[in-house]
């Protein structure tokens, strides 16, 4: 719960305003972006998502470092994505 | 060597390495508290302690919202839980905290209807799915979770969902930092500050500490050469006798933090007047609860919590532990009746709590460090 995983906002949710289709871990997710669009988020954009909110704007390269960085981290990490993974966000 | 394998910027890590080790003035000794759990679990997974020199000893403080639930919260969510019409909704890293009378997973076992999610949203979607039944979220962690559950409240609000509830547990950094200074017994010169926290709060709030306490600050983001980094910024600060709050994070943390985010927080919750932390007793005002206007989506309104406090297990200290007067293997329990698999107290429970990363890491450095030296 306590991990931030960067994901790339694919496409922005038309029907239900502040939520975006994000590719976290190469599976897409559907992931609220409204605390992150004052700054402006659109597709191609990275977030640093935490418990299926993105609370931060990233650039790629933090996201490539970041994602290296939890690839490290071994079980916590694959029990986030797990968790990801079950999550049923609509 | 697993840090200096595994990590790209070997080169970098040990110039800042030296770079530490030349700030350190003889004879003095350096106390330095990491704040947030995934830090500890940061230092303890790349042996950054290797790298450091004897002076400089890292103090793992209180932030792993899992370690710091006391056991009567715990036990008050098995109470909602074991309700015929609840289904109780909780963070994986909560199902093995031992309550006094056993953990989420062991009353899921006897009946209870407790269920996993990633997300509160998740929680949110479960509740539409059973109008028949009350969904209860198990709501914890520091300011990174707290947006999370005030926007899935504001979200359940809007769509007027009448069987969806936080029990709210969410704990806020800044007193516990307070409490922590206040306290006598730690030396702590200081502080390498959230990452993630501060994306949500900011850098100011970190002022009093600087300005009133005199102790460095300095954000640090997670990978190994960040926290390196922000240690060489601390001792650099002591060295020229300056105590600032800095920003060693700036890739992620805006000084100023996420406003929208502290705007939801504000609009759901309120402080509390006093909240119990494992280990550190009870904090005025460190935790939130739900506000008047957001009653109906309050557990703690919704049923009559028995509410009674519990002493933790007494072999356990995982309150020294978090106040950072002992490493973790100075516990008379580590390693032998308390171990990750059969957890007496929260720090061995979470990943990222003290405890659980030394027993996992840490104690491989130590193990190093004793095989390099001649018996």
């Amino acid at each position: 719960m306590c991990l931030g995983i960067p994901g790339e906002v694919v496409t922005l949710d038309a029907q239900r305003p502040g939520m975006a289709s994000v590719n976290v871990g190469g599976a897409r997710r559907e992931v609220n972006v409204m605390l992150v669009e004052d700054e402006g988020v659109g597709p191609g954009d990275w977030v640093l998502i935490h418990v299926g909110f993105a609370l931060a704007k990233i650039d790629e390269e933090e996201a490539r470092i970041t994602l290296s960085h939890l690839e490290q981290m071994g079980q916590a990490y694959q029990d986030e994505l797990r968790a990801i993974a079950g999550s049923r966000i609509d | 060597m697993r840090f200096v394998d595994e990590f790209r910027d070997r080169e970098m890590a040990q110039g800042v390495a030296a770079r530490i080790t030349a700030l350190c003035e003889p004879g003095r000794r350096y106390g330095l508290m990491e704040i947030c759990g995934g830090h500890t679990h940061t230092i303890y997974k790349h042996g950054i302690e290797d790298y450091l020199p004897e002076s400089v000893q890292l103090v793992h403080g209180p932030g792993c919202p899992v370690c710091v639930i006391p056991m009567g919260r715990v036990d008050d969510a098995i109470w909602i839980a074991e309700h015929d019409d609840v289904i109780l909704t909780s963070f994986g890293d909560l199902l093995r905290v031992p309550g006094s009378r056993g953990s989420f997973l062991e009353a899921k076992a006897r009946g209870a209807d407790i269920r996993m999610v990633y997300s509160p949203l998740d929680s949110l979607k479960i509740a539409r799915d059973n109008p028949d039944r009350r969904v209860v979220f198990m709501a914890i962690g520091f300011e990174t979770t707290t947006p999370s559950t005030a926007m899935t409240v504001l979200r359940a609000a809007s769509e007027g969902l009448a069987n969806f509830s936080v029990f709210c547990n969410h704990v806020a950094i800044i007193p516990a930092l307070q409490a922590i200074l206040d306290s006598a017994d730690v030396h702590i010169d200081g502080f390498i500050g959230p990452g993630h926290v501060s994306t949500v709060i900011g850098c100011e709030p970190y002022r009093f500490i600087a300005e009133q306490h005199g102790r460095p600050f300095v954000v640090a983001g997670f990978e190994p050469l960040d926290i390196l980094e922000s240690i060489r910024m601390l001792l650099l600060q002591i060295h020229e006798g300056r105590s600032e709050v800095e920003n060693q994070y700036t890739r992620v943390v805006p000084w100023d933090g996420n406003q929208k985010a502290l705007r939801a927080i504000d609009e759901v919750m309120e402080p509390r007047s006093t909240f119990e932390w494992r280990g550190l007793g009870w904090i005025p005002n460190s935790a939130l609860q739900v506000r008047e206007k957001y009653a109906a989506f309050d557990a703690e309104r919704i049923f009559t919590l028995p509410a009674v406090r519990v002493a933790d297990p007494s072999a356990c200290q995982c309150g020294e532990v978090l106040r950072g007067m002992i490493k973790p293997w100075e516990c008379k329990v580590f390693g032998t009746a308390c171990t990750p698999e059969t957890p007496i107290g929260t720090c061995m429970v979470s990943a990222e709590g003290a405890c659980a990363a030394y027993y996992n890491f840490g104690r491989f450095t130590r193990l190093r460090l004793r095989q390099a030296t001649p018996v």
